[in-house]
């Protein structure tokens, strides 16, 4: 099992065929940790306004975005959510854009995300389960990546 | 010598750049003190060098030769890469 797989569940993994926009992504990112109250819709509000006034910074890596605001932005419970697009959007990063993968988090204070992050590090970097992440097609299929490796 | 990864909210990006920075410093033998933070709080005397991806780099009021980007920062081999090239340069 993934060491994700405490942080995740059914709502939280979404396999989207295609969005308009990198906001609409986004928008789809946070609905499960809204229903949930891990945050409010400021949190999305913010990172919406960060990304247009600094940049995609949360653009991480070629295909990667891990969008999250502060604490004080509407972040209420340590929370992940998992979207998989089947056709990449555009993030306006220069050098990691189309982003097919986003891994939404919020941390309600500066220290109980250090195990998620760590972990979310750690599957990030692993070229063969994000390899086989990028094929996936079906939300089945990510669901047994995400909680099986 | 102290190393600050930098990234938009100091809570993610720099985060994950801080481990990798860690795991990097170890490969290579260098000895230096790393902590992560936000943009909005870094002021160029508090490390020796900032770390952070080009996104933020631009908005970033610091000495251009004590930053070091990034485009991938969860590519080990490119974060040791510039982190060689910057002691070999320094």
């Amino acid at each position: 099992m993934s060491h994700l797989a405490k942080w995740l569940n059914n709502e939280k993994i979404q396999y989207v065929e295609s969005v308009a926009d990198w906001q609409e992504a986004l928008v789809i990112a946070g609905r499960p940790l809204l229903s949930e109250g891990a945050i409010s819709q400021d949190y999305i509000d913010a990172i919406i306004q960060q990304k247009e006034e600094i940049g995609p910074f949360f653009v991480i890596a070629p295909q990667i975005a891990m969008p999250h605001a502060r604490p004080e932005q509407g972040a209420h419970k340590l929370g992940l959510s998992i979207v998989l697009l089947g056709t990449a959007v555009k993030f306006d990063s220069e050098e990691n854009d189309p982003v097919k993968a986003i891994f939404m988090f919020a941390a309600p204070d500066s220290n109980s995300h250090i195990e998620m992050i760590s972990e979310l590090a750690e599957v990030l970097s692993d070229e063969a389960i994000m390899a086989q992440l990028f094929r996936v097609t079906r939300k089945e299929a990510l669901i047994t990546i995400l909680s099986g490796v | 010598m102290k190393i600050m990864a930098v990234c938009g909210s100091g809570l993610g990006s720099s985060f994950m750049m801080e481990m990798n920075i860690k795991k990097v410093l170890k490969t290579i033998g260098v000895e230096a003190e790393v902590e992560h933070s936000d943009l909005g709080s870094v002021t160029p005397d508090v490390a020796d060098i900032f770390v952070m991806a080009k996104d933020i780099a631009y908005s970033a009021n610091l000495p251009e030769q004590k930053v070091i980007i990034i485009n991938n920062i969860i590519d080990l081999k490119e974060v040791e890469q510039k982190i060689r090239e910057y002691f070999e340069k320094n």
